[in-house]
């Protein structure tokens, strides 16, 4: 008989259970678990990025600086890869055998990655009519940045590679778009770059396109860039760049009436071609290990005392303070004595009112001044005065960042009156224990943009427009708002004019004129030298100026790095700077030409 | 005695509605594989679909021959069938063409044969025929014998071409064995034996000697009760043990860890032994047997693993047991059919919609992923249907066995809902990570000739003999 019959029950509860173990997988599988619908997606779809080319970069007379070279990124198909002459391929390409092998193994990885990125033109034309040899190859057009004239590389910026951390967070972008990385291809990256198009495949698993993805809905043209016309005054900052080559430091040119920056150089500089395509990377890094810096953004970044420029700010705020009169006089025995204080001046005749203070730029009269400030008896105390004076000096945008539409700004520095209550203790301090703020030394730290800027205001007598650099946009009726307010110091309008006087002498007013070598017999330039201490070495020669007197066009500061006195360096080269800018000629090529076979570059 | 039977009254048509339901449904998801948008018809015997249209309809064909036949031929023929699937597998080893480094296939004709398909109808009849033999009564040892050498043959000579995803499949029968009344615990050894391949690919040698020791004790311990015995045994081993270990450390002797243990085991089950005989302890020579058994399985699976599996068969292990994270790799075919599955969600993306499916993401799509078309396109209600389908299939098998006189048909209906249960598990849950990939069909669903005429031979030769369930009494 059948004893087992049983067993019927065993092996169907087998059959269940097994049933059950699957469809509670299944389950999880299909309806808990959604990452695989992610995986599905990404397998099937493709999306072949058109890469709009970028918008155009002109200077103020609309002259060409930027524009765009075509680069052939060389792309692999992996399925319609047939086999091919290997060694003509590596010869095109000069590239190695192992190279080719590694390249087509990682094409079955990833599919959208270039098999050689960037030919050149060159390669490319040699490529492309043996281009049918080599099926399974094929070559996608981007652009690559070229640049006309190559100067001003700290203003422009470069174009790189978008990194990791820029596609978290900017959905915009993908791997192997590119992005402004400085200057002003990274503050105008939105402008410029255009939009990306894109079409939308389905594929299967050789990556062969079979048909458009939900019908092309997704699929969009790309938008060329929009071009650009930057303030800068191509043919000055090309004199400018050729004047410095030869030196350390930065000269920054402004138009008062705008705020427009004419000229941007920051020396050593170096050439913008350096930092596009595949070299990028391996010459940033030669950049960057160069000692001197040439990619330090110096017209921004470097933060210098303002030395005997600052004496102007004194003066102006000595007028509004009603603490000295254009009238005032000072003795000044070759310097300032007050008990234990000495500020050493140079030998010129004495007494001297407010006028030849500035021409002379004579350290007595405005440690005179200063004090008279600081020591003001209608603030009651050191630190009211303090403040007061303070927001002057910040009014001009000194110790702020200037909030424009240039990157990696810095703010430098203005003390606060808690600054020294921290460093000399509460009451602890007056006039005379911070007196060498009155010849611009000491604790301010000013760049050479603010300085420009500073200069614009004494131009513009009390005013100034944040300094900017660009004037039109294609497509867009106006610049950012905040580049078309006019923006006013503490300082009343009157007060400048014997300051610009002043000025004026320095530089025309023969005999014991500070900045002689800068005057120019039909512009009238106003200027102030300045002497900037550099505790390393040899002083910065400092010179800032601007003509004509009477209707400013144009506002400059110059930084000659350890050239010693301002007169010396800063000074001839701003003036020739001057009289191409206004008059695009050169009446001095002697003057010129001390300048361009001295080499301090160098030099500490 | 015997009556005359209206043979299609006693069909058991409800078998017939599923196999037709799955042929149908398997057929639509082969389509939904190979349709694109150049589709002009389905009888292009070039792509997959139409082919397998031609598949069907030998099958039916062949369904016809069964029920033209007399149901006795299956019976009286038996041997002579199982006899002629031997012929053909020995055959294939000398005269098959080699697919994926097997030699499985004979080519005939621009047709591909795979013999083994038919040796599973062979050897179930060959089962059938045996255990309804004349006194076998009881299942003696000879018995237990004589069915393995029939189960065992064509297990060689596929595992010899080499096909051990095939060969596997014959371990199924075990499960009719059962039912004819093979002792429960060989099926429980089997099952344990083969967790400790499973293991002994996982773990250490030692950990698994040790652990093999631990239950064996405490098998001990259950079976005699006698607490004295039991920890006398446990103290010998630990004594000696210690004993080597130490000396192994102190010597520098540098002998492997398991192997310290097995020499440990060795000398205190010899102690041991001499002093059971004196106290007349039960048992202790059986569970030695076993131990010494089991601990020689991570052993042989060492050199199963490393000597008789291929390179890409060990991978394939290795990647199930989560040892290897390989997605482009070997790991690729299942990763790709998880997405596939996955990415249909609860109710699929519908009907010729996969993207998975229809871009040849998964390798094999038509014949052993197929299931991957269903997971996709019909998402979990279209998996779990045909899941519970085929679990139906299988129960209403052993409801039909169940109601024979015939001891022969009640083997053969046991015979085909095992060969269908191994099958079914074993290629969904590769589909699904839970196996690894053994190259084996989804029956009446996967692409395939052999595959398909087998499986529908294999099911109507049950049909056809319920049908005539009532001839015998």
């Amino acid at each position: 008989m059948d004893q087992h019959s049983d067993r019927k029950f065993i092996i169907g509860g087998i059959i269940l259970l097994i049933t059950l173990i699957i469809l509670v997988r299944l389950f999880f599988l299909q309806v808990i678990d959604t990452s695989s619908k992610l995986s599905a997606e990404n397998n099937s779809k493709r999306i072949d990025f058109e890469y709009p080319a970028r918008g155009l970069i002109y200077d103020r007379n609309h002259k060409l600086l930027v524009y765009n070279q075509p680069a052939y990124d060389l792309m692999i198909t992996p399925s319609d890869l047939k086999p091919f002459d290997t060694t003509e391929l590596c010869d095109i390409l000069k590239i190695s055998r192992e190279r080719m092998k590694e390249g087509i193994k990682n094409s079955y990885k990833k599919l959208r990655d270039p098999f050689i990125k960037q030919l050149s033109p060159e390669t490319y034309a040699v490529l492309q009519e043996r281009l049918f040899k080599f099926p399974g190859f094929y070559v996608k057009a981007r652009t690559l940045r070229k640049y006309e004239r190559e100067i001003a590389s700290h203003l422009l910026g470069y174009v790189g590679e978008v990194d990791e951390a820029i596609i978290q967070a900017d959905p915009n972008y993908s791997l192997g778009d590119y992005i402004g990385i400085s200057g002003l291809e990274k503050s105008y990256e939105k402008v410029l770059r255009g939009e990306k198009g894109q079409k939308v495949y389905l594929v299967d698993v050789h990556s062969k396109v079979m048909g458009p993805f939900q019908g092309g809905r997704f699929d969009k043209d790309a938008t060329v860039g929009r071009d650009i016309v930057c303030t800068i005054d191509a043919d000055l900052q090309e004199y400018g760049e050729k004047l410095m080559k030869n030196y350390k430091g930065s000269v920054v040119a402004l138009e008062p009436s705008t705020g427009e920056i004419l000229a941007f150089i920051s020396s050593p500089f170096y050439n913008p071609s350096l930092l596009i395509g595949r070299q990028r990377t391996q010459n940033y890094l030669l950049l960057q290990k160069d000692t001197l810096q040439p990619i330090f953004n110096r017209p921004l970044m470097a933060n210098y005392p303002p030395g005997s420029t600052f004496k102007t700010i004194n003066g102006l705020i000595g007028l509004q303070e009603k603490v000295i009169s254009t009238q005032s006089e000072f003795y000044c025995d070759l310097g300032y004595y007050s008990g234990r204080v000495r500020v050493g001046c140079h030998n010129h005749h004495s007494p001297l009112d407010f006028r030849e203070g500035i021409q002379n730029s004579c350290n007595a009269y405005f440690c005179n001044v200063f004090r008279r400030i600081i020591e003001d008896p209608k603030y009651g105390n050191v630190t009211e005065a303090f403040n007061n004076w303070r927001r002057h000096v910040v009014s001009f945008n000194l110790g702020s960042r200037l909030n424009s539409d240039f990157t990696n700004e810095l703010p430098g520095f203005i003390p606060q009156s808690s600054y020294y209550d921290k460093y000399y203790g509460k009451n602890g301090w007056k006039a005379l224990t911070i007196i060498s703020l009155a010849i611009g030394q000491g604790e301010i730290l000013v760049t050479p943009m603010q300085m420009a800027n500073m200069t614009s205001i004494i131009a513009n007598r009390g005013y100034y427009y944040i300094p900017h650099s660009v004037k039109e946009i294609q497509g867009q009726n106006n610049i950012d708002e905040r580049f078309k307010e006019k923006k006013y110091t503490t300082i009343d309008t009157a007060n400048f004019r014997p300051v610009i006087e002043g000025m004026y002498l320095a530089v025309n007013g023969g005999a014991g004129s500070t900045a002689y070598w800068a005057r120019l017999p039909k512009i009238a330039i106003c200027g102030k030298t300045g002497t900037a201490e550099n505790p390393h070495g040899e002083d910065h020669s400092i010179f800032i100026a601007f003509a004509p007197k009477d209707d400013p066009k144009i506002a400059l500061a110059v930084y000659v790095e350890n050239a010693g006195f301002g007169s010396s360096y800063a000074a001839p080269i701003a003036s020739l700077l001057i009289e191409k800018y206004l008059t695009d000629t050169i009446t001095r090529p002697w003057m010129e030409q001390r300048l361009l076979e001295t080499n301090l570059l160098y030099k500490n | 005695m015997k009556r005359t039977i209206n043979i299609f009254g006693s069909i058991d048509w409800l078998m017939v509605i599923i196999y037709l339901f799955l042929v149908f449904f398997g057929w639509l998801n082969i389509f939904a594989v190979g349709y694109n948008e150049k589709f002009t018809t389905i009888f292009n015997l070039k792509l997959n679909y139409g082919s397998q249209l031609l598949w069907i309809l030998f099958s039916f064909i062949l369904i016809i021959i069964i029920f033209i036949l007399d149901f006795k031929v299956f019976p009286f023929f038996a041997y002579i069938i199982y006899g002629l699937s031997l012929l053909l597998l020995l055959l294939v080893l000398k005269f098959g063409t080699e697919v994926n480094a097997a030699k499985s296939w004979f080519r005939l004709f621009g047709f591909s044969i795979q013999p083994s398909e038919f040796a599973k109808i062979g050897t179930s009849l060959a089962l059938a025929r045996y255990l309804s033999g004349y006194g076998i009564t009881k299942f003696t040892l000879k018995t237990f014998g004589i069915c393995a050498g029939i189960i065992g043959a064509p297990f060689l000579l596929i595992l010899m071409q080499p096909d051990p995803g095939t060969a596997l499949v014959f371990a199924a029968f075990l499960l009719v064995l059962f039912r004819e009344g093979l002792p429960g615990w060989i099926l429980v050894i089997v099952v344990f034996v083969f967790a400790l391949f499973l293991f002994s690919l996982l773990l250490e040698t030692g950990i698994i000697v040790t652990a093999l020791i631990g239950i064996v004790l405490v098998f001990h311990f259950i079976l005699n009760r006698k607490p004295k015995v039991f920890f006398t045994s446990l103290v010998i081993f630990g004594i000696i043990y210690a004993g080597l270990f130490l000396a192994n450390k102190y010597l520098e002797a540098g002998i492997r860890y398991d192997l310290v243990i097995i020499l440990a085991l060795v000398i205190s089950s010899i102690i041991y032994i001499v002093l059971t005989l004196k106290h007349k302890v039960k048992h202790v020579f059986v569970l030695l047997i076993f131990l010494y058994g089991f601990v020689a399985v991570p052993y042989s699976v060492d050199f199963v693993f490393h000597e008789v599996l291929k390179p890409h068969q060990q991978k394939r292990i290795n990647i199930m047991l989560g040892k290897e994270q390989d997605p482009r790799g070997y790991g690729y075919n299942v990763n790709q059919s998880k997405i596939a599955i996955g990415s249909g969600g609860f109710s699929g993306k519908g009907f010729l919609d996969g993207t998975q499916t229809k871009f040849d993401f998964v390798p094999e799509q038509s014949t052993d992923f197929i299931f991957c078309t269903v997971g996709e396109e019909w998402g979990f209600v279209g998996t779990s249907v045909v899941l519970l389908i085929f679990a139906g299939l299988m129960v209403r098998i052993i409801i039909v066995a169940e109601r024979q006189r015939s001891k022969f048909t009640r083997v053969y209906a046991y015979a085909v809902a095992s060969v269908l249960l191994i099958h079914v598990a074993i290629n969904i849950s590769m589909t699904i990570g839970l196996f690894p990939v053994i190259g084996i069909p989804l029956p009446f669903f996967s692409y395939g000739g052999s595959s398909l005429m087998g499986f529908s031979v294999l099911l109507f030769i049950l049909i056809r003999l319920d049908a005539m369930r009532k001839a015998y009494l």
